[in-house]
């Protein structure tokens, strides 16, 4: 069986008004920590390849401010803000978040890095305010023009075969 | 609270991972019980439980055959939710696959001593 570094993500819906994403990386949590939240390295792996990031934002300290945006590559302006509300640097991060699509819809992302023997496991856990909003939030997805991302997925999984 | 609410949600229904496994199965045709009990090597009412959730949101459909019941997918009532989560999922994929490159940049020995001339990876 192939070893893969690290593996796809993994989304689940635990409950239904939270959307739960998990990873793996080969790489301590300090490091993970820095490519989360230094400007100049999100940048290099927000767009996931879908498009070009326009804007890069993050004051992280308690009550600062965050806003990414990405040109998608069919034109259409996708936005992302919010606030930061905890933060204990590489274990811990809670934010809120607003895809500006959706304004009345915000959720509060809790990012976890838990490190074993130098490796990190990463877990985003979306919780929305109601279901309905957790359920915009996959929709919205497809709005950025992600329907072609189901292509990558099958790559992913063959190379996991 | 009972909890039957959340488990009437497509959502939900598929995103549990037994479930999810359980739906993989029945992609590849139409399975009775007993056979889906033995691949997946949970207890019967374990699976029938699944089945129960998978059931009442349409996701599977079951036929009786004889004193068997057949279980198959009712892939019209699943789809969009499917794609919904497996394009979330291939975003994040890709985010993390672009990370991945970011955290071995910072990983590289920029001006350590180099022990070996970094051209053959894994030979």
């Amino acid at each position: 069986m192939a070893m893969t570094k690290s593996g796809s993500a993994r989304v689940t819906l635990p409950a239904e008004d939270q959307i739960l994403i998990t990873r793996e990386f080969d790489a301590p949590a300090e490091l993970v920590w820095k490519a989360w939240t230094t400007p100049e390295l999100v940048r290099r792996w927000w767009h996931a390849n879908r498009g070009e990031m326009t804007v890069c934002d993050i004051d992280l300290r308690v009550g600062g401010g965050w806003r990414f945006a990405m040109v998608a590559e069919g034109g259409l302006e996708v936005g992302f803000h919010g606030e930061y509300r905890e933060i204990v640097p590489f274990e811990r991060l809670v934010s809120t978040e607003v895809y500006e699509g959706f304004p009345d819809a915000g959720a509060v992302n809790t990012l976890t890095l838990i490190e074993v023997d130098g490796r990190t496991i990463l877990r985003v856990l979306v919780q929305h305010e109601l279901k309905e909003h957790r359920d915009m939030h996959i929709a919205s997805g497809m709005e950025a023009g992600l329907q072609d991302a189901l292509d990558l997925m099958e790559q992913v999984a063959v190379s996991l075969g | 609270m009972a909890r039957a609410s959340t488990t009437t949600d497509v959502f939900n229904a598929v995103a549990e991972p037994r479930r999810r496994q359980i739906l993989d199965l029945l992609a590849g045709g139409e399975r009775s019980v007993t056979e889906l009990i033995r691949v997946l090597g949970l207890a019967q009412p374990q699976v029938s439980k699944h089945l129960r959730v998978l059931r009442e949101v349409g996701a599977v459909e079951v036929r009786e055959d004889g004193r068997r019941r057949l279980y198959r997918l009712n892939g019209p009532a699943l789809k969009p939710i499917h794609d919904w989560v497996k394009d979330y999922e291939a975003m994040w994929s890709d985010r993390f696959e672009a990370l991945d490159a970011v955290l071995d940049e910072l990983q590289s020995p920029q001006g350590h001593k180099e022990e070996d001339d970094g051209h053959d990876e894994e030979r």
